[in-house]
C-alpha cells in the first residue's frame, strides 16, 4: 500500500518536471510580454505549423503564378507578372468556352459547377436516408454499417478501376444486362452516361464516410423527443421534418461543408475512370490542375499555380459564406 | 591501446562502409521489353565485376517514368539514371557521357537516334545517353478473320482506306465487333497523320497544323462515328491520358489493331496459338508509308554524385555482348547500326514473333523524314497530348476540325512559350 503510494508519488513528480522546468521561461516571458501577450506564447507552436504547412504552400504557389517557364527552382523562374490570370480570363464570352484561350480550363469550371451541386445533393440525400436507416433497430445493424463504410477504405484508383470493369463494353453491367435479354450500353462513351457514372461512383466511395458522421448526429438526438411526439401521434415526416432535420442541422453543415470541399477536389477517380472524357464532358478544375502542371509537356507550373489559387479563393468564399449563414442561424 | 586500436578499426570499416555504399547508383527502368528484368543479369555481372560499385535497377511502372520523373529531376532528385522514352524533352538534365565512354562507337552504333537525345541543340556533339532499342508503331492483324471471311489481306503498299474497306468486310462477314482499333496515342496518331501529308512541325521547330493533319482528323472521326473504330478510347477518353485496349485483339474483337512492335511479346505469349495473327507492312497514305519511330535510352543525369559509375555502367551496357544479350532476350529492335545489319537470334521467340520484327524492322527504311524530325523534336509530347485532346472534341462534336486544328498550333504554341517564360 505504501510502496504503491510512493509510486504514485513519483510519477506524479515525474510528470511535473517538465511544466517545473518550464516555469521559470512563462515567468520571464510574463514579465517580459506583459499577462495580455501570454496566450500568443502558447499559440507559438501551432501557429509555426499553420505557417509553415498551410500558408507557406499558398505563398509559393502566388510565386509560382507570378513567375513563368517551366523550370521548378524559383531562381530559373523569370517574373511575368498577372500574364497567366490574363491567360486564364482571355475569354470573348464566358458563357462558351470555345471563345476562350484556355478553353479547357472554362470547360473544366462549367463541370465543376454542375458537377458539385448534383454531387452534393445525391450524396447527402442518400447519405442521409442511409444513415437514418442504419439508425433503426434493424436486424444486422451492425454488419450493414459495416458494409456501406467499407467503399471508404478503398484506394480511389481501386475503387474506379472496379467500376471501370463493371461499365466498359465487355463489363460485368453489360455482362448481366446481356443475360436477361437486354441489349449492352457503352456507359461511359455519351457525355450523358459517363456524367451520371461519375456522379455515382464519387457518391459510392464516399458515402459511409458522411453515413458514420449522421449518423452519431443522429444518435445524439435525446430518445424522450421522439417519446413525446409519439403521444402525440404525430406522423412520422412529420417527426422528420420538425424533430429529426432541425435538431440534425449542426451535423447536416459540418457535412455539408466537408462535402462540397471533398466534392469541388474530386480527381482521382474520375481521372482514371473516364480521363475526363468523353471529349471533356467529365474534366473537372483539379484534373485540369493536374494535367496543365504535372501531365502535360512542357509542364506549366505557372499557370497551374495560378488556376489552383483561383480555386482556393472560390473555395474559401464559399465557406465564409457558410459559416455566416450558420452563425446567422445560430448553428 | 587496445580502446585506440578498435576505435580506430570502426572507424575505418565506417569510412570503408560509407565510400562502399556512395559508390551505388540507382537506374529506375520500367519492365517491358528493353528495361529492369532483361538489364537485371548484366547488372549483376557489372556489380561482380566491379567491386565496391553497384548498380541498383529499381523497376516503376512507365507512367511513374513519364510523369513523375520529370519533376523529381526539376527539383534536383531522383535516380542517377534511367531508361526513359521523352529523349529531346529531358534532354537538360542528361550527364554527357563523352569523357566515359567511346564516343566514336556511340556516333558509329547509334548515329541518328543519338541526335534525338539532344533536344533542340543540333550543334552539340554531347553523348546524352545510349538508345536502348527502336521501336516501331504498325499494324496487328486477325488472319483468321480474314480467313473466314474469305477476304484477301492487303499486300504491302495498300492504303489506309484499302485496309479500313477490307477490315469492315471481314467485320461485316465474321460478326466481329469492329474492323479496327488504334491505341489512344499522339504518337500513333502521328504516324496516320504524316501518311497523310502533314508535317506536325517545321524545320525551324514552329508546329504545323496544315491541310494533311486536317484530312487526317476528317478520316480518323468519319471512322468513329461510322463505327469502323470504337469510341471506347478516342470518343470516352479525355484528356491527354494514355489508353489502350489490347483485350479486344486478343478476344479477336478487332480485324485490325495499331499498336507498336513492343507489344510483341506480349502479342506471343497471350495470344500465341488461340488464331492467327501477322504484323503487316504501314498502311500508306497520299504522303507515304510511314510508321512513327521511337524507342528509349539508357541516360545517366546530371545531379548524379557518381558520374564515373553512371559512365561505366552505360559503357557496360552497350558492349556489343551485353547489348545483344538485352536485346534478345526483350525481343524488341536493335538501335544499334552493326545489329540492325546483322540482325539478332531471339531464341525465345516463336517463328511469327521473328517474322513480326522483320516486318516491323522493315518499316523503318520507309519512315518520312517529318516522322523522325516529329520524333527529335522537344516540344514533340506537347503536340501528342493536344492531338489527342483536341481530336477527341471533335469525335464528342465539341469541337469543328478546323477549329480543333487551331486549338493544337495554339496549345504548342503556349507550351512552348510558357516553357520559355514568356
Amino acid at each position: 500500500m505504501r510502496a504503491t503510494a510512493a509510486l504514485s508519488g513519483a510519477i506524479a513528480a515525474l510528470a511535473a518536471l517538465p511544466a517545473r522546468a518550464v516555469e521559470p521561461v512563462m515567468h520571464g516571458a510574463q514579465k517580459a510580454l506583459g499577462i495580455k501577450q501570454m496566450p500568443w506564447v502558447f499559440l507559438i507552436p501551432n501557429l509555426l505549423a499553420v505557417l509553415l504547412f498551410s500558408l507557406m504552400p499558398v505563398f509559393i504557389n502566388l510565386f509560382y503564378s507570378v513567375t513563368g517557364s517551366d523550370r521548378l527552382y524559383p531562381v530559373d523562374r523569370p517574373y511575368i507578372g498577372g500574364a497567366n490570370y490574363e491567360t486564364l480570363f482571355d475569354c470573348g464570352n464566358y458563357l462558351d468556352p470555345s471563345t476562350c484561350s484556355r478553353d479547357l480550363f472554362w470547360r473544366a469550371l462549367g463541370n465543376t459547377l454542375v458537377f458539385v451541386p448534383v454531387q452534393v445533393a445525391a450524396m447527402i440525400g442518400i447519405a442521409l436516408f442511409t444513415a437514418i436507416c442504419l439508425n433503426r433497430d434493424i436486424r444486422g445493424r451492425g454488419f450493414f454499417r459495416s458494409i456501406f463504410f467499407f467503399p471508404v477504405m478503398l484506394s480511389p484508383v481501386v475503387v474506379a478501376l472496379t467500376w471501370q470493369w463493371i461499365l466498359q463494353r465487355n463489363g460485368a453491367l453489360n455482362g448481366l444486362l446481356t443475360s436477361i435479354g437486354l441489349n449492352r450500353v457503352n456507359w461511359l462513351v455519351f457525355p450523358d452516361s459517363a456524367f451520371f457514372w461519375s456522379v455515382f461512383v464519387t457518391v459510392w466511395a464516399h458515402m459511409g464516410f458522411f453515413t458514420i458522421i449522421l449518423l452519431a448526429g443522429l444518435q445524439s438526438i435525446p430518445r424522450d423527443v421522439y417519446e413525446a411526439a409519439k403521444m402525440d401521434a404525430a406522423s412520422p415526416w412529420r417527426v422528420f421534418t420538425r424533430i429529426t432535420l432541425p435538431m440534425l442541422k449542426p451535423t447536416l453543415l459540418v457535412v455539408f461543408i466537408l462535402c462540397v470541399i471533398r466534392s469541388v477536389q474530386t480527381f482521382d477517380e474520375l481521372y482514371v475512370l473516364t480521363g475526363g472524357g468523353p471529349g471533356s464532358a467529365t474534366i473537372l478544375i483539379v484534373q485540369y490542375i493536374y494535367e496543365v502542371g504535372f501531365a502535360i509537356q512542357p509542364r506549366n507550373f505557372g499557370l497551374a499555380a495560378a488556376a489552383s489559387l483561383l480555386l482556393g479563393a472560390v473555395l474559401m468564399i464559399f465557406t465564409l459564406i457558410q459559416l455566416r449563414l450558420a452563425r446567422g442561424r445560430n448553428l | 591501446m587496445k580502446l585506440n586500436a578498435i576505435l580506430s578499426g570502426t572507424t575505418l570499416g565506417l569510412a570503408m562502409a560509407t565510400a562502399t555504399h556512395a559508390q551505388e547508383i540507382t537506374i529506375l527502368c520500367d519492365d517491358v521489353g528493353f528495361g529492369c528484368s532483361t538489364m537485371a543479369p548484366i547488372a549483376e555481372r557489372f556489380n561482380e565485376e566491379n567491386p565496391g560499385k553497384t548498380v541498383k535497377l529499381e523497376t516503376v511502372s512507365y507512367q511513374t517514368i513519364v510523369e513523375a520523373l520529370p519533376v523529381q529531376l526539376e527539383s534536383g532528385e531522383g535516380p542517377d539514371g534511367a531508361i526513359i522514352t521523352d529523349l529531346g524533352g529531358l534532354s537538360r538534365y542528361y550527364l554527357d557521357l563523352t569523357s566515359h565512354v567511346d564516343a566514336g562507337y556511340f556516333e558509329e552504333e547509334f548515329g541518328r537516334t543519338l541526335e534525338w537525345l539532344r533536344g533542340s541543340d543540333r550543334k552539340s556533339k554531347a553523348v546524352n545517353g545510349m538508345p536502348t532499342s527502336l521501336t516501331v508503331n504498325g499494324a496487328y492483324v486477325n488472319l483468321t478473320l480474314f480467313e473466314q471471311a474469305g477476304v484477301p489481306v492487303p499486300e504491302e503498299g495498300a492504303t489506309w482506306d484499302e485496309w479500313a474497306e477490307a477490315a469492315r468486310q471481314v467485320a461485316e462477314a465474321t460478326n466481329t465487333e469492329f474492323p479496327m482499333e488504334m491505341d489512344r496515342s499522339g504518337h500513333r496518331f502521328a504516324s496516320f497523320a504524316i501518311s497523310h501529308g502533314a508535317e506536325l512541325v517545321d524545320e525551324e521547330g514552329n508546329p504545323v497544323a496544315d491541310e494533311g493533319l486536317k484530312t487526317a482528323i476528317e478520316k480518323f472521326v468519319g471512322w468513329h462515328k461510322d463505327g469502323t473504330m470504337p469510341l471506347d478510347l478516342w470518343g470516352a477518353v479525355g484528356g491527354s491520358t494514355h489508353r489502350e485496349l489490347f483485350e479486344d485483339f486478343l478476344n479477336a474483337n478487332v480485324v485490325f489493331y495499331f499498336g507498336g512492335s513492343w507489344t510483341l511479346s506480349r502479342m506471343d505469349t497471350e495470344v500465341g496459338d488461340l488464331f492467327e495473327w501477322a504484323v503487316v507492312d504501314t498502311p500508306c497514305g497520299p504522303g507515304s508509308c510511314t510508321a512513327m519511330p521511337g524507342g528509349g535510352a539508357l541516360v545517366g543525369f546530371k545531379h548524379t554524385e557518381q558520374p564515373e559509375v553512371v559512365g561505366a555502367y552505360i559503357d557496360y551496357v552497350s558492349q556489343p555482348e551485353n547489348y545483344k544479350e538485352i536485346i534478345a532476350a526483350s525481343v524488341e529492335i536493335p538501335a544499334a547500326g552493326t545489329l540492325i545489319e546483322e540482325g539478332v537470334d531471339y531464341p525465345g521467340a516463336s517463328e511469327r514473333t521473328k517474322t513480326a520484327l522483320s516486318t516491323f524492322t522493315n518499316q523503318i527504311p520507309k519512315m518520312a523524314p517529318a516522322a523522325y524530325r516529329f520524333q527529335g523534336w522537344r516540344y514533340q509530347r506537347a503536340m501528342m497530348n493536344a492531338l489527342t485532346t483536341r481530336i477527341s472534341q471533335v469525335i464528342n462534336d465539341e469541337l469543328t476540325v478546323d477549329a480543333a486544328l487551331d486549338r493544337i498550333k495554339q496549345d504548342v504554341e503556349l507550351a512552348i512559350e510558357a516553357a520559355e517564360g514568356n
